[in-house]
Parts: structure tokens; sequence; C-alpha cells
């Protein structure tokens, strides 16, 4: 990492250009993510057309089931609870300069640690809760922290190593649902439910882990953008030769910021095994991470956008089950109209469509293999 | 590693094999050729990697242009009754995808370590929702026993009494190394991979060049993907390819960028992962199936923390080409 070419570490998510700040640059910033979800759902139109259904029926009956409805509602908050988190955990990696593709094992990871803490400790509510939460938090750090201390002291690409990560994470959570922590005399590979006073209770019809997550994105918008630790972050991540002649340790904030990353992953599974689930079932929790990774990008890895994204996620997975009962539409159409979200909203094509404009700046995470 | 270290645990692991072959030549020579057949889809994968890499582009969507192949290519043999078609069509559709990644990687200056996620969260999107039940393969693929040299002891029935992917994986990788060092083809991809500006200015089209061996590349991905749904499982699944994409850029590090060094590390992880499941099915040792399962990702991290810095990456790689 001697040699660092600052054109090559342009995360894209910083303050405009000063020469180029023409009131047409300050639009891309919110247009092309709404454009680029617009255009996703025309294709998803059409292969939902292609099945034999009406698209425009097919995604009403999506959205009037995930947002139409109090339970629709409170589903949608539920879904999109981990997903705040897991694209917090990717953007936190994002302004390090570390693309964080693990947050799915780092969620396993904190999944199953707060259901062990959640039912095998009877402790007073106001303890336990947290306590479960804060051991959550714990096991996803760690197990961020092992591709973090990766990549900074031996050099190894954080992008291959969180993806080994978590094909472990998945075997191994899978191992300890199906012998040591499994749940006793019961055929299902899955751990005992959670002590009462470990669930994260609901507030009228509002799960307190929505809040809980909604509370954490505002403190990042802050740490990230207003605290000298932000500014360490930021610094590693844009030129990292700088920051070593700020003296700044970019070693130990590149380790800080994958353990903070795994943690808050590790907080979105602590916070659907205590709030939702109630215990650890190796098939739950599937997918959330990747979700995470199309979150942020569509956020440009802003803190406070990761609610909004998260929302529009949460809200079409809420609803993707109900377009399956009745239109009889795969829910999985959902994930391919997210994967051309992540596509519009990463390639130029959409800056290329609307504003012929080739300034727009890139997203630019990687210096290719830890050089 | 260095070459010398390589070359001893090679020498190394043939020995323990010709032992365990004079102990137990039927049990011996199985898991040697499971090996080999678990080890394919990585070294085709492997030289994907190594023909994208050597040009300077990174390719993190092996993964999904595997995955889409293989769907593509059992489909398009299910459905046209006809295995080398279906091969074929797995073949054209990892060219797609690779000109995909060519298209963001290289004419659009992306992100290529976004580029290539791209990739393969839209692969496991489309082939999740147009994956349908009730499909079967038209037949099995066929084998191919080359004479005389079959028959040689523990050597003949594990490379010389195969497939024809097997082959086709082993063909690729010495075929590579040849084009690689010994052709004026490989001297310009390497020199795209290592000093773009110079390539540039003796003449050389870099994006040309960087854009259509990553195309290239991504039908040997098809070929990995066709494997997989055709021969190895005879079926197509969600999430067929399980992870292999991306085992393979690891197992291109230990190679060292060289198609010959991953051919030998491809058939290493083949070997752990054949000798762990033989132990757990002789219950030699009570090893949990998810820990066997977990064994090649393990392997990866603690080979790439062991020879990080000790192998350089060609020097240009991720850095889209900009002319000064």
């Amino acid at each position: 990492m001697s040699t660092i070419d600052p054109a090559q570490t342009d995360l894209g998510i910083t303050d405009p250009d000063p020469r180029r700040s023409g009131p047409l640059d300050r639009v891309p910033a919110i247009v092309i993510p709404v454009v680029s979800v617009l255009l996703a759902f025309a294709i998803g139109g059409i292969l939902i057309w292609l099945q034999g259904v009406n698209p425009l029926f097919a995604y009403q009956v999506l959205f009037r089931d995930a947002l139409g409805s109090v339970d629709g509602l409170e589903r949608t908050m539920e879904k999109s609870t981990p997903l705040i988190l897991t694209g917090l955990a990717v953007v936190v990696g994002l302004r390090a300069g570390l693309f964080n593709i693990g947050a799915q094992g780092q969620l396993l990871m904190g999944a199953i640690g707060a259901a062990w803490a959640g039912y095998n400790f009877t402790l007073p509510p106001l303890v336990h809760l947290p306590f479960c939460l804060i051991f959550g938090i714990l096991c996803g750090a760690a197990w961020g922290s092992i591709a973090g201390a990766l990549r900074a002291y031996r050099s190894v690409s954080e992008v291959i190593t969180t993806i080994m990560l978590n094909s472990i994470a998945i075997a191994l959570v899978d191992y300890l649902a199906s012998r040591p922590l499994k749940e006793p005399d019961q055929p299902l590979s899955r751990t005992p439910l959670i002590a009462e006073s470990a669930a994260l209770p609901y507030i009228g019809p509002i799960p307190s882990g929505f809040i809980l997550a909604l509370v954490v994105a505002v403190f990042f918008g802050w740490l990230l953008v207003r605290t000298t630790q932000g500014f360490r972050f930021n610094t590693v991540g844009m030129n990292p030769g700088a920051a070593r002649y700020a003296g700044i340790s970019v070693k130990g904030t590149i380790l800080l910021a994958m353990a903070v990353s795994g943690g808050l992953a590790g907080l979105g599974g602590a916070v659907e095994t205590l709030g939702i689930t109630g215990r650890f079932e190796p098939a739950f929790n599937i997918g959330l991470g990747f979700d995470g990774i199309t979150i942020a990008l569509l956020a440009r890895a802003n803190p406070l956008a990761t609610i909004p994204a998260a929302l529009l996620v949460g809200t079409l997975r809420a609803g993707s089950s109900s377009l399956q009962f009745q239109t009889g539409i795969e829910p999985e159409v959902v994930s391919v109209i997210l994967a051309l979200t992540l596509l519009f909203v990463s390639a130029p094509i959409v800056g290329k469509l609307l504003f012929r404009n080739r300034s727009i700046k890139q997203t630019t995470v990687t210096k290719g293999w830890g050089a | 590693m260095s070459a010398k270290w390589a070359y001893a645990l090679a020498i190394l692991i043939s020995v323990t094999i010709v032992i365990f072959y004079v102990l137990d030549p039927t049990k011996t020579t199985s898991v040697v050729s499971f090996s080999l057949r678990y080890a394919v889809p990585l070294i085709l994968a492997a030289m994907v990697g190594i023909m994208c890499e050597r040009s300077g582009v990174i390719n993190i969507g092996i993964e999904g242009q595997m995955l889409m192949s293989a769907f593509a290519g059992f489909f398009g043999a299910a459905l046209t009754g006809s295995l080398l078609l279906g091969t074929m069509i797995g073949v054209g559709t990892g060219m797609i995808m690779g000109a995909m990644l060519a298209t963001g990687a290289v004419t659009w200056k992306m992100d290529q370590i976004i580029a290539g996620t791209i990739i393969n969260i839209l692969a496991a999107g489309l082939t999740s929702f147009f994956y349908a039940q009730g499909f079967t393969l038209p037949g099995i693929t066929p084998t191919l026993r080359i004479p005389v040299l079959a028959d040689i002891p523990l050597i003949g029935p594990v490379f010389f009494d195969n497939g024809l992917f097997t082959y086709a994986a082993i063909v690729s990788a010495l075929l590579l190394w040849v084009l690689l060092f010994k052709t004026v083809w490989g001297l310009r991809t390497r020199s795209v991979g290592e000093k773009p500006s110079a390539s540039d200015t003796s003449g050389i089209g870099v994006q040309k060049m960087r854009f259509w061996n990553v195309t290239i590349a991504g039908g040997l991905a098809g070929l990995a993907g066709a494997y997989l749904a055709l021969e190895a499982a005879g079926t197509f699944e969600r999430g067929l390819t399980a992870g292999r994409g991306f085992t393979a850029l690891a197992i291109m590090i230990f190679g060292a960028w060289n198609p010959i060094g991953a051919l030998a590390a491809a058939i290493f992880f083949g070997l752990t992962q054949g000798v762990a499941s033989q132990l757990q099915t002789d219950a030699v040792v009570d090893i949990p199936p998810q820990f066997v399962n977990m064994l090649p990702y393990i392997l990866t991290i603690v080979l790439l923390a062991i020879v990080s810095g000790r192998i350089k990456p060609p020097a240009a790689v991720g850095r889209p080409y900009e002319k000064d």
C-alpha cells in the first residue's frame, strides 16, 4: 500500500468537485437512484407480463400488501430493520475503502450469538436484552475482524476473505444449531426459544428493533460526517498515503472499520433473533447480507440514505409472498428488480441516458488485490 | 509460495499418494479420481481469472457467469434434447456474461469489483426467478477412455479415463500457459495487464485487448458452468455453483497467475476435499459434515494469508486504463 494513486481511491461519495457545481450536477445525487429504481420496475414489469400477469396489478398487490394495512406496515418495518443495519455495515466499509461482502456471515454470527445469550441465561429484563444485543454485536464484530486483520496485517483482499467467511459461517451456524446449541428432544435443527426477558418488545404495532435501527443509522450519519473517527475512516478510504502522512494508523483504522461493519451486521442478526424469530434456525436470515450491498450502493454510501433504501427493499420483500399467493409470480422477481436497480445505479447507464454527462462520478471502492 | 516449496509439496503429496496406492489401490484411485473431478470447474474458473487479471481486469463475477451458464446449459440441453447444444448454449451464455463484465469494467471504466458483484447478484436473481422443476437431461455426458495410457496403474484411470469436460479443463490450462508465455497474443495480454501505458505507446489497443480477453474468458466460465450442470450434478439447482467461482480466484493467486500453477493448486484443493470425504465415509474420525463443507473455504483463507505479499499480481490489475 505504498504508492496509491488518489484517482484510484475516489469513493464518489464526497462533496462534488467545486469546478462543476452547476445546478445540474447537484440533481443526479437523488435523480439517478430514483430513475434506476423506476427503470428496474419497468423491466421487472416486462418479466411479470411475460408470465401472463398484468404488471400494474402485480405491483398494486405487492405494495398494497406491504403498505396498505397495519399488519403489512408492521411486516415491512420488520423486514427493513436488519436491512438498514446490513446496509450501514456495507456503508461503513465503503467509507474506509473496504468492500465488505461478508455482512451475511457476520449477521448469522450475531443472530446465533444473540440466540445463545437469549436462552442460556436468566437475567432481569433491563440487563438481559442489552446483554444479548451487545453479545450479538460482538459476535458479528469478531467475524468481521478476521477479514479486517487479514487485510490490515497480511494484505489479503477482504473481498475474497469475507466471501469465504460467509460460506464458513453458514456451515458453522448449521453445525451449532444441529449439535451443541440444538433444542433438545426435538427433530428440527434449531436453538431453544429465547427467554422472555431477552425479547425486543413491540411499541404498539412498531417493532422496537426498527426504532433501534433508525437511531443507529442517525448515529452513524453523525459519526461518519461530523467526528474525528469518521474523518479517519474517510481519509483511509480515500487516500491511505495521506492518512499515514497525517498520523492516522491505517492498519488500525482498517481493522476497526471491519469490526464496526461486522458489529452492525451482527446487530442486524441479533435484532432479527430477539425481535422476530425468537430463536435461531439455519434457514432464516439468508440473503439479508446481499441486500445490504444493494442498499449501500443505492444509498451511495450515505448512512442516512440507507433508511429509505432499506425501506424500499423491505417493502418489496414484505410484499413478495403475497404476490406469489395472489398472482403466482415467483417472489424472486424482487431479487431481479433489486439486481437491476443495483446495475442501473452503479453503471453509468442512467447518467448517459438522462444527462449525456460523462463527468458524473463513479463509485470506486477498491484498489485491486490489496495493492 | 516460492517455487521451491511448491515443488517440495507436490513431491511429498505424490509420494504419499503412491504409498496409499500400494496399501489400497482401489480406494486410492477412487479418491484421486474424485479429486480431479472436483477440481475440473475450479481449473476452468481459475483460467477465467488468469485470463482476465493478466489483462488487468479483476473478475469477481466468475461465480455469476458460471451460474448463468449452468442454468442456460441445463435448460438448453433439456429443451433441445442435445447435450452438445446445451454445452454450446452454456459457453455462449458465458461469453455474453463476459461481454457484460467487459462493458462495465473496461468500456465504462466502472469499479471492477462492483461490476463483478452486480453480475453475481443479477445471476442469482435471474436463475432463481426462471428456475423451473421437472426438466431432465437427455442423457449422460460421454466418457473417453484413451487406449494404452489408461492402462497405466493409478495415473491411467485418474487422468485418461474421464468425461470430456475433464480433458477440456486440463487442455485449457496447458493451452493457456503456451498462449500466455509463448505467443505474441500472450506477450501483449501480459503487457496490457502490467503496464498499459507502455502497451498503448507501442500500438496495442489496450481497451480492445482487455474487452475481448474478458469476453473470451467468459466462454471458459460457461464451460465450467456447463460441466457443473450437465456432468457433475446432472441437474440445475438454485445456487448450484456454491462459491466455486470465488475459490477459483484464490486458486489463481496460489498458482501465481500461472495456468500450470493454478492447475496444480486446483488439484490440491480437490485432494483435500477427496481425503476429507473419504475419512468421513470410512468413519475414521467423526467429522461433522459441516466441517467437511467448510474445508475448502478455510483452506482458501489460510493459504491466502500465507502466500500474500510473496506473490505479486499483475501490476495494473483492477485499474481502468486512462489515456494520459
